[in-house]
């Protein structure tokens, strides 16, 4: 079962630690957008910011909590339930009118 | 990046002793804690969406990004937020999970021989227990003292639709936090009665799937609380 395999493979010390510098570094780079008014009120900033969340997100579950190794049951019980939270969250968004789509024909 | 096989023929969610085998055999607490963390992302979106349609409704303040007149004195106020606090806050949770992989990683390499210092120091689980735990203990500290000096500024659950969901979505994670914390401290326990060995690693990495949760729910709360005006 190639799930099983996979399963027996976990990061080494080394990738731990290169995994937490890039975190760090992240959160280094959010923070200082915060203070730089240019980026803060560019049009990139909030997207650049999701971005840089969605990186850390995606470093933690993979790595530090070995989801990348680990058996695929595993992840589908993960990434199930949060892709249903997620298009619910983006759901309620619409919903209340925190997320619009701007059509050039209707405005 | 690249990633090498340790032992790990523990702790890695296949069925040992003392644990109960699935049909694929895998360990059942382990399919029972990620469907947990599953359910858990439903609970934390519906808070932060509950956030994020609230946001910027509030009639009256005090506001997180704005400043605000206080209607008592008339004097205008700071924006709430205190980010350079919360910047660390949330630079000593992410090093919790270091710790916290650090402690995996020594539970699972017990019985590996110790020669220098650093493996000394790498494979000492109760040192990275430790760690954890007051890393996690640190963070509350933060919050306890975020969530007194907002109410010391007058910003309650019930002054605003911005205290409401705030103070609920980031109280719902500190009380996560809390209970990871003292989770924690049962393992240290374990450790200490009987020391924790390889065979143990599956009750570690339990608790380690869990405290990395904590830590990603954090790593999208931050952003969107406290950057994102």
């Amino acid at each position: 079962m190639s799930g099983h395999s996979e399963a027996h493979a976990h990061p080494s010390v080394g990738t731990y630690g290169k995994i937490a510098l890039i975190l760090t570094i992240i959160t280094v780079f959010e923070v200082s957008a915060y203070y730089i008014p240019a980026w803060e009120s560019s049009a990139i900033y909030v997207p650049s910011m999701l971005s840089m969340s969605a990186v850390k997100f995606f470093l933690v579950v993979a790595y530090y909590m070995h989801l990348k190794y680990d058996h695929k049951l595993f992840r589908a019980l993960f990434t199930g339930p949060f892709l249903v939270a997620g298009l619910t969250l983006i759901g309620l968004l619409f919903l209340f009118s925190k997320l619009v789509i701007r059509l050039g024909l209707l405005s | 990046m690249s990633a090498t096989t340790v032992s790990a023929s523990h702790g890695d969610g296949h069925a040992h002793a003392g644990g109960h085998h699935t049909s694929l055999g895998l360990d059942n607490r382990k399919i029972a804690i990620w469907a947990f963390i599953g359910s858990e992302c439903m609970l934390f979106a519906s808070l932060i969406s509950t956030y994020l349609i609230y946001k910027g409704r509030s009639p009256q303040g005090p506001f997180p990004h704005e400043p605000w007149t206080n209607p008592a004195t008339g004097e205008v106020m700071k924006p709430i937020l205190d980010i350079p606090v919360t910047s660390a806050s949330t630079f000593v949770l992410l090093m919790s999970s270091v710790a916290m992989v650090m402690a995996l990683n020594a539970v699972q390499t017990k019985h590996e021989p110790k020669v220098s210092t650093w493996d000394k120091i790498k494979g000492s689980s109760k040192l990275w227990l430790w760690m954890t735990a007051g890393l996690g203990t640190v963070f509350l500290g933060f919050q306890a003292y975020e969530f007194t000096s907002f109410i010391n500024e007058g910003l309650t659950i019930r002054t605003n639709l911005f205290g409401s969901s705030f103070f609920t979505l980031t109280g719902f994670h500190g009380a996560h936090v809390t209970v990871g914390v003292l989770w924690l401290f049962t393992l240290l326990a374990i450790d200490y009665k009987r020391g924790l060995q390889p065979k143990d690693a599956l009750l570690v990495d339990i608790a380690a799937l869990y405290w990395h949760f904590v830590d990603v729910v954090w790593i999208v709360i931050f952003p969107l609380i406290y950057l994102i005006k």
